[in-house]
């Protein structure tokens, strides 16, 4: 079927999809918001982006004045890409919209890993104006340093419509950042994000994303992961900025032996949020492997920790951990840990945990020194440390400043 | 000097201690024996200041302060430090967080690496504090973490329990060295108190001043060696027996 042949399909199915609600989270009027932005100007140097830009975006952790620590940058900023630039041999980084026309085998990778008419959201991105990132690490081919990618809402109510497409080919290593973040605390906004990850043989892909958004906008991301034989997909997610409203849960295919899908999420929230927050991981070959884990902490924010793991091949193995604390007198937390074996020799377990800090240690710390308000830091901040097996250095530093930020977010 | 004065301790409303009196000079080490249910860790977490155990009666006064309404984190920055018998585990918090914690500001990565050395954890720091380990391996960490943080009064809740021969020796060692055992006594100004079920402790660790607790009171002060003997031969019973002929019942 022809690229024309294949869009038309697609929009066909995503119009008949276009009222249909999210299984999951709050409805949100996607006709409050418009797709047209003001058409921000391309920018060959990035660091030429206004000051305030740059600094929100460092806060998700996308830097812009010292590119030497990325082998890649893609910024966009509405629903236009402002820049994309690749400085290491072996990837390649460049607006979707850009990879279509220069791949004709595109279409393999489009609406395949996440379904077009999933629910009105992601109808709503094919059917308006959007753009989004196409990564791809060449086979073989290992990047140290990680590709960044800005997804910045700049207008006041805007839908963000965003399409990406990550591919690993064979054998290839690479890490991503995505920053996404906005322009203002007070203005309201929709952000809208699909992204398909396709790890092939042997390939590794560590992506982590930081979510810094304002207390007026609404979040739903759509991602979906297919993994081959002996792939691996390492998925770091942190929240640590109030958001209105943020819904989403995405779905790992381990459909190569031996393939492996890691989730860790951070979730940190206060009072008028509401947070749905899941992980799902099909194990669907032989020796498949997966483990979620994820960690919140609400102020006073509501907060639906969901993880599920299916296991329908032989000799799989999955654990999904799900530890929530309820900081001061409100906030809710809502742990959701589903497993489903299909056959016998699977080995899945889950251990999930609500509370509010144990006083005994508090004083326990106290006893060695520590004031009271010392002794609560030096809890949350190791409540919020998830070890990552296999992050690179340089990547466990920068996760761990955000997640101090996130910490003093809510002390 | 710890002074302690007729000091009265109640557990939500069931008192626990009564009337117990207390002295310990700079550089002694004292030992409390006692049945299971006799008050010694309550005595030990009233001294530490933790809130569940209600000071009712009398005073806790230390280096000439009287400490009996402050809080525990106060009392830890003035000098008292204590060996927890059974530590909670803190999901998250490394065990060089803790000792790092102690230290307070005090030395540096090589200095924790040094004390893991000496009580034989390198290979813990990494870990939660306190989840997965062994019953000797939570003593070595309580002990590592006092040196860390010199306390001029140690309080120490059960070293030995749970410990295997080949690593009571090691908690000896730490033990001395907390409590400045190896200075000649003019010199030591570390006090200690040790709380110990079956006293084998002592063995390894040096102390002058015993006492026998039971039911919440203090009934016998004297030689602890000599205390361990009777109470090895005859049992905590007769010790009861002995003091209740002499002491007037508490009401």
């Amino acid at each position: 079927m022809s690229k024309t042949d294949t869009s038309r399909t697609y929009k066909e199915k995503a119009r008949a999809a276009i009222e249909k609600k999210a299984s999951l989270g709050e409805d949100i009027d996607i006709s409050k918001f418009t797709s047209e932005d003001e058409n921000p100007t391309y920018q060959d140097d990035p660091s030429k982006l206004p000051a305030k830009a740059k600094t929100q975006m460092l806060d998700a952790g996308v830097m812009l004045d010292d590119p030497s620590q990325r082998s890649g940058t893609y910024i966009q900023m509405d629903n236009t890409p402002v820049h994309s630039s690749v400085s290491q041999d072996g990837v390649e980084v460049m607006p979707v919209g850009q990879a279509m026309e220069k791949y004709d085998w595109m279409p393999d990778y489009w609406w395949n890993a996440v379904a077009v008419d999933q629910d009105k959201y992601t109808a709503n991105i094919e059917l308006n104006r959007y753009s989004g990132y196409f990564i791809r690490a060449l086979p073989g081919q290992k990047t140290v340093f990680p590709v960044q990618a800005c997804l910045y809402l700049a207008k006041d109510q805007l839908v963000q419509n965003v399409h990406n497409i990550i591919i690993a080919e064979e054998n290839s290593e690479m890490h991503i950042i995505t920053g996404c973040t906005t322009a203002s605390r007070e203005e309201t906004g929709l952000h809208l994000g699909v992204s398909e990850f396709y790890i092939k043989k042997g390939a590794k892909v560590t992506f982590t994303m930081i979510h810094s958004w304002s207390p007026e906008i609404a979040v739903r991301p759509r991602s979906g992961v297919i993994i081959e034989d002996g792939g691996l997909f390492m998925s770091n997610y942190l929240l640590m900025k109030p958001v209105h409203t943020l819904q989403m849960n995405p779905l790992a295919r381990c459909i190569g032996e031996n393939a492996t899908a890691r989730f860790n999420s951070v979730l940190v929230t206060g009072e008028g949020s509401s947070l749905d927050v899941g992980s799902r991981v099909m194990l669907d070959a032989e020796g498949a492997r997966t483990e979620i884990i994820s960690r919140a902490i609400t102020t006073g924010g509501v907060i639906i920790a969901r993880g599920y793991i299916e296991g329908n091949a032989p000799e799989v193995k999955g654990h999904l951990e799900c530890r929530g604390l309820i900081l001061g007198e409100k906030g809710i937390i809502h742990a959701i840990p589903e497993l489903k074996g299909n056959l016998a020799g699977i080995d899945l377990s889950h251990e999930a945990a609500v509370g509010k800090i144990a006083e005994e240690e508090v004083e326990y710390l106290m006893a060695r020194g520590l004031t009271r308000e010392e002794a609560t830091a030096t809890i949350v901040r190791g409540f919020l440390r998830v070890d990552i097996e296999g992050l690179p250095p340089m990547l466990a530093d920068e996760l761990r400043r955000a997640v101090e930020a996130s910490e003093k977010e809510v002390m | 000097m710890l002074k302690i004065k007729d000091l009265s301790v109640a557990v939500e409303d069931k008192v626990i201690i009564h009337d117990v009196n207390l002295t310990i000079k700079n550089g002694e080490t004292h030992v409390l024996f006692g049945p299971n249910g006799a008050g010694k860790s309550t005595l030990l977490m009233a001294i530490m200041g933790f809130p569940k155990y209600r000071i009712t009666k009398g005073s806790i006064s230390f280096k000439g302060k009287d400490i009996t309404n402050l809080s525990v984190d106060e009392r830890a920055r003035m000098g008292i430090g204590m060996s927890f018998q059974r530590p909670p585990v803190v999901r998250g918090v490394k065990t060089q967080d803790m000792v790092a914690a102690c230290l307070q500001g005090r030395g540096d990565g090589d200095t924790i690496s040094q004390l893991a050395e000496k009580a034989d954890l390198n290979d813990f720091l990494e870990r939660d504090i306190n989840y997965g380990f062994s019953g000797g391996e939570v003593k070595r960490s309580e002990l590592m973490q006092l040196l860390a943080q010199r306390p001029e009064l140690t309080l120490l809740d059960e070293p030995e329990s749970g410990v295997d021969l080949v690593n009571i020796a090691l908690i000896g060692e730490l033990m001395n060295d907390l409590l400045e055992k190896n200075c000649p006594i003019q010199q030591r100004k570390c006090m200690g108190l040790i709380i110990t079920h079956t006293g084998h402790i002592l063995d390894y660790v040096n102390a002058r001043t015993g006492y026998v607790m039971c039911d919440g009171t203090i009934g016998c002060v004297g030689d602890p060696h000599e205390m361990l003997a009777t109470i090895r031969e005859k049992g905590y019973e007769e010790c009861i027996k002995c003091y209740l002929g002499r002491l007037p019942l508490y009401e």
